[in-house]
């Protein structure tokens, strides 16, 4: 409820704004789609937000492989023959080419993290950065966080609860016609599952000024 | 004789050093290139998820956020009175046409100067962080009409929180299950 009042609050002011810039709709991106389903490409949420420790720093967040059960978490690993890239686009006219690419990597119990740096190529094929990477152990469940540090940023690699939340089930009776409305409470349908995370923190300086737009790609080795 | 072909190898030999360098640019160890091929895509939470038709998933993920608006707006349009035939506007005044026009381009804008939330009460769309609620900001923008009051028992769907608390600290994601 509170939302909804603070959302209608906002009114005209914010249109100019949200038509340049605007985004929105349902369950994050787990299983979205047959080529992806059960492999290690499949990308379930990203995260973008300014560091909870520093300011002067932005988190992104890629998450991979839902729906973990616990008892399947600790076999889960990240595909070897997958990168997980983010895809910064600072340009100012905002033509959502990549700019900048962020990479990573996994290969024998460790990730390796390029860039951010300017892509070898744009579009849907992505060649590994040449730069030095920043490296770190992949947390094993169970363990404390392992994180990796150089070039400025901090990088982890490994299992976590799942940050998703959404009475997904109840809006597929919705949209399958067996039910109305959403119940009061709802029943999160990711609730007790674990993902793959990656996360990067990354001075907002290596970025650009002003605002970017950012996505997420998982891209498997030719 | 002997002489002059030797020194025109070595001139080509020259030659093909410098192309090799001027690729390379750095030194001449033969660095594998990996090159690797799109699979998946996000930006936005859900939007292949609840606007591609199950036929183009694979390929929605396979487009560039450059090409996603041209091949697959006035498809969200359609998927979008779909789901809410009586969609006129939504809370931020935007028509069917105004408001999947932003959608098919699958980025997220992202603050590099202040708040980044999907919506917190005053910011919206600026990022997005581990506790925003963007699936009810999402319903809401679908089904609540211009003033979020339409189809009150679609625009929330009462899970308002992770099953976890964050961390305050990197990684900032809770512990596994």
């Amino acid at each position: 409820m509170r939302l909804k009042f603070n959302l209608k609050t906002l009114g005209l002011a914010s249109i100019a704004v949200v038509a340049c810039a605007a985004s929105y709709l349902i369950a994050a991106d787990h299983i979205d789609a047959p080529a992806v389903t059960g492999t290690g490409s499949d990308i379930t949420d990203f995260y973008a937000f300014q560091s909870p420790s520093n300011a002067n720093n932005m988190v992104f967040v890629v998450n991979v492989q839902g729906l973990l059960a616990p008892a399947a978490t600790a076999a889960a690993d990240f595909d070897e023959e997958v990168m997980v890239e983010i895809n910064i686009d600072n340009s100012s006219t905002k033509d959502n080419l990549e700019d900048l690419v962020i990479q990573a990597v996994f290969d024998g119990g460790k990730m390796k993290v390029y860039g951010p740096s300017s892509p070898v190529e744009k579009g849907l094929t992505s060649t590994l950065l040449s730069t030095t990477p920043v490296e770190v152990n992949i947390t094993a469940y169970g363990d404390s966080p392992v994180v990796g540090e150089g070039s400025g940023l901090k990088v982890f690699a490994g299992p976590r609860d799942d940050p998703f939340f959404f009475d997904l089930n109840q809006y597929k009776a919705i949209i399958g016609g067996t039910a109305t409305s959403f119940n009061n409470p709802g029943t999160d349908a990711f609730a007790g599952t674990n993902v793959l995370s990656v996360v990067v923190e990354v001075p907002k300086s290596m970025l650009g000024t002003g605002s970017v737009n950012a996505w997420a790609t998982s891209n498997r080795k030719m | 004789m002997k002489n002059s072909l030797k020194y025109s190898g070595m001139a080509s030999l020259l030659v093909l050093g410098f192309a090799f360098s001027a690729c390379d640019d750095d030194d001449n160890t033969m660095t594998p290139v990996v090159t690797y091929e799109q699979e998946d895509q996000m930006a936005r939470p859900a939007i292949n998820t609840v606007f591609v038709s199950s036929g183009e998933k694979d390929a929605f993920n396979t487009t560039t956020p450059a090409n996603q608006g041209a091949a697959f707006a006035s498809k969200f349009k359609d998927k979008l009175l779909a789901l809410n035939a009586g969609y006129t506007t939504n809370l931020l005044g935007l028509d069917a046409t105004a408001f999947t026009g932003v959608l098919a381009t699958d980025v997220l804008t992202v603050s590099l100067t202040g708040a980044t939330t999907f919506y917190d009460g005053t910011n919206v769309l600026t990022g997005r962080k581990l506790d925003d609620d963007v699936i009810t900001v999402e319903l809401i923008l679908l089904f609540g009409g211009p003033d979020a009051t339409s189809n009150p028992g679609l625009t929330d769907d009462h899970v308002d929180a992770n099953d976890k608390s964050f961390m305050t600290t990197f990684p900032y994601l809770a512990t596994p299950h």
